[in-house]
């Protein structure tokens, strides 16, 4: 049997990385922890892919260091870092069977042809795609050519696995079919894995943290919940969830909101370009009578309501900060009834739930 | 109908305009073929009788049998140094930045855009300095300067429609980058380097110009010694020897389409 593998943990510092005038990696600097799953998040062109392909040894990075464990690995090529990598192409070999595919890396590591074969398999099985060796790659639908790739990626054990987008030229279903599947092989696999995605639901779906990247630069390195519930900026906390923003005045660590002063719990994060409210649209309360005195009170009046099967939209014209959106529970909704169009109606939003970022990181 | 029925006319004129073309494309090379199965000591055409005695004449010929062996050996070794030479210039392109490509491709393609009549009286005045000319080495290191451009064009479109993430994958489950060229880049665009190769051959054996000037002696090329005959007596003998290049030149392309054709199949 091959030796026990161990995941290892990642030790990204100071990596940079121009094209021209386009730094793609601006000074990052990331720890990742053995054995855990880690998303790079962030919108096409932030440079996800310059970091992966640097990881992988693919991109020479202009300074900065790379270590799996101990080992730095800024010099190491490609093909001895060890590491495990799934495609957005998937990047199979077109001519060869989908078990010569997955046998690949062990035929370069010398491994004995009745071995190959046992463990192909098993890999395939881990992917439940057992006995499909012999098919050809052409023969296979874009879900399963998905699982090929995967199986290739970790039938030699690697200690850590790189994904760019796997699961982008899937459909919705299966997409989201996938990301559960993965996150329980994962669970499975001792790997630390590094997973890129712009699609900030499958990051929040799958990861243990995620580190939203933006203009070459990590903006916030936290785990899904955390992302979601307090985002150091606006950047992260647009591109996170559902949220329409409201700019906010900010002076001695109070936030007013025109001429109400703002509840919250949460520190106020320092940064420039001025503070926004964020508000999210289902982490808002309709309130029976009048909005508690303890709650920011937005209410305002009914504008239109819209159906969306699983829930409510409401939206509602506050006096001075413009459109808010309300999500009802279609269930919490069937059971008070919904208010009517042109209606008062009392809006809360919650200290906890008050969420003040500035513009920029600082 | 009246519409599909135009169509079906329309479609009749291409086809008919279509073989027209091909057969004013083929015909002059054809006729080569019965001229060269002429009894009489001249070239004509059609031919009033039938015989083989001008291939005897070729074969037993020590002249036009050394003007072969030159240039079916120049072929082959041009064929031999522009094939790998190409494909890896081609490769090493397809790899370099977006800049450097279409400046580099310029350059490739000079060799064919440039007369060569220019680049054969500057490789004559080359190799005059060298010693080079009259030797096989002069006359193969000229091909394959003619052939690489064939090589590295028809490669690099391979190169297009072949997804690089593949190499990229091998080089990431262990393979060093010449190995993952070797088992994964090469057997994908084989068509496109074998295509090369065919081209690399016969941009050899068909040469004249260059050859006019750089061969000679023992080692003049067919096509030079034919240009020469042509100058001088004006026999059969040519049309023979012209029939065995057609055979040889369609028998390559024949052999490389079928390879062609049987890796479509597999794929
Ligand atoms: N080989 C390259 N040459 C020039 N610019 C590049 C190259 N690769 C990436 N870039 C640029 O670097 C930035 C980051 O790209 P990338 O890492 O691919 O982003 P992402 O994967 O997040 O979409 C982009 O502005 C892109 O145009
Ligand atoms: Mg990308």
């Amino acid at each position: 049997m091959s030796p026990a593998a161990h995941s290892l943990p990642i030790d990204i510092s100071n990596l940079c990385k121009a094209y021209g005038s386009v730094k793609a990696l601006n000074d990052v600097s990331l720890n990742i922890a053995a054995g855990e799953f880690l998303t790079l998040l962030g919108p096409s062109g932030s440079g996800k892919t310059t970091l992966l392909m640097a990881l992988a040894g693919f991109v020479r990075p202009d300074g900065g260091s790379i270590r799996f464990g101990e080992q730095e690995m800024i010099a190491t090529p490609p093909h001895k870092r060890g590491l495990g990598m799934v495609f957005q192409s998937y990047a199979l070999f077109p001519f060869m069977t989908v078990a010569e595919n997955v046998a690949y890396p062990l035929k370069i590591r010398g491994v004995s042809k009745s071995d190959q074969k046992a463990r192909a398999e098993r890999a395939l099985e881990t992917v439940q795609l057992g006995g499909y060796g012999d098919r050809r790659i052409t023969q296979l639908s874009g879900g399963q050519r998905q699982r090929v790739a995967l199986a290739r990626a970790m039938v030699f054990e690697p200690q850590i696995i790189l994904m760019d987008e796997p699961l982008s030229a899937l459909d919705k279903k299966l997409r989201e079919h996938m990301q559960i599947e993965l996150k329980a092989l994962h669970e499975k696999l001792d790997a630390t894995v590094v997973y890129v995605t712009h699609d900030q639901r499958e990051a929040l779906t799958m990861s243990d943290r995620i580190a939203v990247v933006n203009h070459g630069r990590i903006e916030q390195i936290a785990t899904p919940e955390r992302l979601y519930r307090q985002p150091h900026s606006f950047f992260v906390a647009d591109f996170i969830g559902e949220s329409i923003s409201l700019p906010v005045s900010v002076a001695n660590d109070t936030a007013q909101l025109g001429e109400r002063v703002l509840k919250s719990n949460t520190p106020i994060a320092l940064g420039s370009g001025g503070h926004r409210l964020i508000i999210r649209p289902e982490l808002l309360e309709v309130t029976a009578g009048a909005v508690p005195d303890a709650a920011n009170d937005l209410s305002g009046q009914v504008h239109d309501i819209i159906y969306q099967g699983d829930s409510v939209l409401v939206i509602v014209q506050h006096d001075s900060a413009g459109q808010i959106n309300v999500r009802v529970p279609a269930n919490r909704a069937g059971q008070t009834g919904l208010p009517s169009k042109g209606e008062q109606i009392g809006l809360a939003l919650h200290p906890e739930d008050t969420i003040i970022v500035p513009e920029h990181v600082a | 109908m009246e519409q599909v029925g135009q169509r079906k006319i329309d479609g009749l004129w291409l086809t008919v305009v279509g073989i027209a073309v091909l057969f004013f494309l083929i015909l002059p090379t054809l006729i080569v073929i019965p001229m060269s199965f002429s009894g009489a000591s001249y070239l004509e055409f059609p031919p009033t009788s039938l015989s083989f005695r001008w291939y005897v004449a070729y074969v037993t010929s020590p002249e036009w049998m050394s003007a072969t062996k030159t240039s079916l050996i120049a072929a082959a070794l041009t064929t031999a140094i522009a094939t790998p030479l190409g494909s890896l210039c081609a490769y090493g392109l397809h790899c370099s930045a977006p800049r450097i490509r279409s400046a580099a491709q310029i350059l490739v393609i000079m060799p064919i855009v440039v007369p060569v009549i220019l680049i054969a009286v500057g490789v004559f005045s080359l190799y005059a300095k060298l010693g080079l000319n009259y030797t096989l080495t002069g006359i193969v290191i000229a091909h394959t300067a003619l052939a690489l451009p064939f090589v590295i064009v028809t490669v690099m479109s391979g190169l297009q429609n072949y997804d690089f993430d593949q190499e990229l994958a091998a080089r990431s489950l262990g393979a060093s980058r010449a190995y993952a060229l070797w088992t994964i880049t090469v057997p994908q665009v084989k068509f496109s380097i074998q295509t090369g190769a065919f081209l690399a051959f016969i941009t050899s054996l068909d040469e004249v110009v260059i050859s006019m000037l750089v061969s000679g002696g023992e080692n003049a090329t067919i096509t030079r010694r034919m240009f020469n005959s042509l100058r001088d007596q004006l026999d059969p003998t040519i049309a023979a020897i012209s029939t065995c290049l057609i055979v040889v030149s369609i028998t390559a392309l024949i052999g490389v389409q079928m390879i062609g054709r049987r890796k479509d199949k597999a794929q």
